[in-house]
């Protein structure tokens, strides 16, 4: 296994996840690392997709923003923000979505909007943006997320965008159009979800990672698959290809 | 060519936006008017409902100089940067007032703009369903589908007093060329009673009618004409120049306080009278950088017989 940073090994991970010909909408940092890491080696014709209306983005550097000129340089399509949330994530046409936020719970649930009451926020964050939407709409969610206590919580403080909600019953009465979260991958683990019950368990251990440790980071005892495996480190090439994505460390630090 | 609608912003901002409108600065990301917006705070408009799917910096900065009661939007962040810290000062603590918010998903936000747009009661949308976010804001409620039973999200139109678009090109009437991210922009112009358009260029009406496909408003929707270049500066236009992404991280540092976010308002935007002036306190270095190599799409023939 080639030496790497738990960034480095989160989004090589991640990475995996995708297929070729996937349509991926895409938020900036390490999701778009993972996208474009994707693309350089089994998935070359990944379709990236930015909630901002560029579609099929090629972007010759990396974007600060879901909307940087980059996106558009040599894109595809792009269209208007009405359109892109009404055809491409409602219509159904979107694979796989990343999401990130302040809190996840058991259920995938996710907060990015305040820690606190709603009303008299003790910290207030940005809010759902297009989450909520991407949460609703895509096929398989994916959250790539250090695994921190104050990140991992039994149940979110506010519920910006739906995971199973407080299981797969309730979450099947509400008829959205995606699948759901899918996996959560962190620096020690990937966490799927139960195909009955929704709950959140560890399917997967990094290299040198116990079970025992990813207790002591997760503040409830989360479930283990019957199918425990070990991650497969990243290979030389994985790393290689990574960094050169990201030369000035920006985001792989 | 006919001067038409060509005005100044000061004009524009001083004869559409009064004390307590609702405005729409549209673009996402792309093309956010920053020249309108500094004319509105120049003018010391108040008590005004801000509505963005992005407050963005442009926002922050409205709410630093006291001109917003009420803000509209779905995502309160400085994207990659982090918090924007005008926007929950006033939040948190009434820091230089009180404001109070009206919050939706992005599809939530461009669905009320796409409805006050067209004219629709509402709009329903796939979305909503499972999040909090309909128990804290009573404008999002559910309606039973006639056809299935099922319960839908619904949301409002939205018919802002005045929108205000950037754009690459357009004729002294406002018929607008667009192009690169197109936002809302489309639908801001059609679901605005007025409608103010700032151009990086102003061309002759037969440069619009080469290419049709390309005009997302027509002139019979605009009110006000302004011709004024780098008008969106720390945003970005497409083929223009580029997103000054430096400054969207400094603008975190200017902001950690009241007082430093105001003496930069003080030198920015109170201390210069203009766009132009505005635009001159900009290094000749910071330009250069900004400023993308061309890169022409192919041609087009329109031709018929």
């Amino acid at each position: 296994m080639s030496e790497c940073t738990p960034s480095e090994l989160m989004v090589a991970v991640a990475a995996r996840e995708l297929k070729d010909h996937d349509t991926v909408l895409v938020g900036v940092g390490i999701p778009n690392l993972a996208a474009n890491l994707a693309k350089k080696l089994q998935a070359p014709n990944l379709v990236m997709v930015y909630e901002s209306g560029a579609v099929g983005s090629n972007p010759s550097r990396m974007p600060l923003s879901i909307g940087d000129p980059c996106l558009v340089t040599g894109a595809k399509s792009v269209c208007s923000m009405y359109e892109q949330f009404a055809y491409y994530l409602q219509g159904g046409r979107i694979d796989v979505g990343f999401l990130g936020g302040a809190q996840i719970d058991k259920y995938g649930n996710i907060n990015s909007t305040v820690i606190g009451s709603y009303k008299a926020p003790k910290v207030r964050l940005p809010g759902s943006g297009g989450a909520c939407d991407i949460a609703s709409n895509v096929k398989k969610i994916i959250v790539i997320t250090p695994h921190e206590k104050r990140r991992f919580v039994e149940r979110v403080d506010f519920l910006t965008s739906p995971g199973f909600v407080d299981g797969k019953e309730k979450w099947k009465q509400l008829k959205l159009i995606g699948g759901g979260p899918y996996a959560v991958i962190t620096n020690l683990c990937t966490m799927k979800f139960d195909d009955v019950t929704g709950e959140m368990m560890v399917t997967s251990l990094h290299p040198g990672v116990t079970i025992e440790k990813v207790w002591e980071n997760t503040p409830w005892k989360v479930k283990v698959s019957a199918n425990l495996e070990q991650t497969p480190p990243p290979t030389e090439k994985e790393i290689s290809a990574l960094r050169a994505l990201d030369p000035n460390k920006t985001y792989l630090g | 060519m006919s001067t038409g609608k060509l005005t100044t912003m000061r004009e524009a901002v001083s004869r559409y936006v009064k004390d307590g409108d609702e405005i729409y600065l549209a673009g996402f990301t792309h093309m956010i008017p920053f020249a309108a917006g500094h004319e509105i705070i120049r003018q010391k408009r108040k008590d005004l409902t801000l509505c963005r799917a992005t407050p963005d910096i442009i926002y922050d900065q409205m709410i630093a100089a006291g001109c917003c009661k009420k803000l509209m939007f779905s995502y309160a962040g400085n994207p990659g940067v982090g918090s924007l810290r005008c926007f929950r000062r006033a939040l948190e603590k009434g820091i230089p007032n009180k404001i109070e918010i009206d919050e939706y998903s992005h599809f939530g936000l461009s669905g009320r703009l796409f409805a006050g747009a067209t004219n629709m009661h509402f709009l329903p949308m796939r979305t909503n369903r499972g999040s909090d976010l309909p128990q804290q804001n009573p404008n999002i409620k559910t309606v039973r589908d006639p056809y299935t039973g099922d319960e839908v999200s619904v949301v409002p139109p939205l018919k802002p007093d005045v929108a205000v678009v950037h754009v690459q090109r357009c004729d002294s009437n406002g018929n607008s060329h667009i192009w690169g991210i197109i936002g809302e922009q489309k639908d801001a112009a059609f679901a605005a009673k007025k409608v103010i358009i700032s151009a990086e260029e102003i061309v002759d009406e037969s440069v619009i009618r080469s290419d049709p496909n390309r005009t997302l408003i027509p002139d019979f929707i605009v009110h006000s004409v302004v011709h004024e270049p780098w008008a969106c500066h720390p945003s970005y236009v497409q083929g223009y120049y580029d997103r000054d992404n430096e400054f969207y991280m400094q603008w975190d540092e200017i902001t950690k306080e009241h007082d430093t976010t105001m003496k930069y308002m003080d030198e920015w935007v109170f201390g210069v009278e203009n766009r132009q002036q505005y635009m001159k306190k900009i290094q000749q270095d910071k330009i250069n950088k900004l400023t993308p190599k061309a890169c022409m799409s192919a041609p087009v023939s329109y031709g018929s017989v």
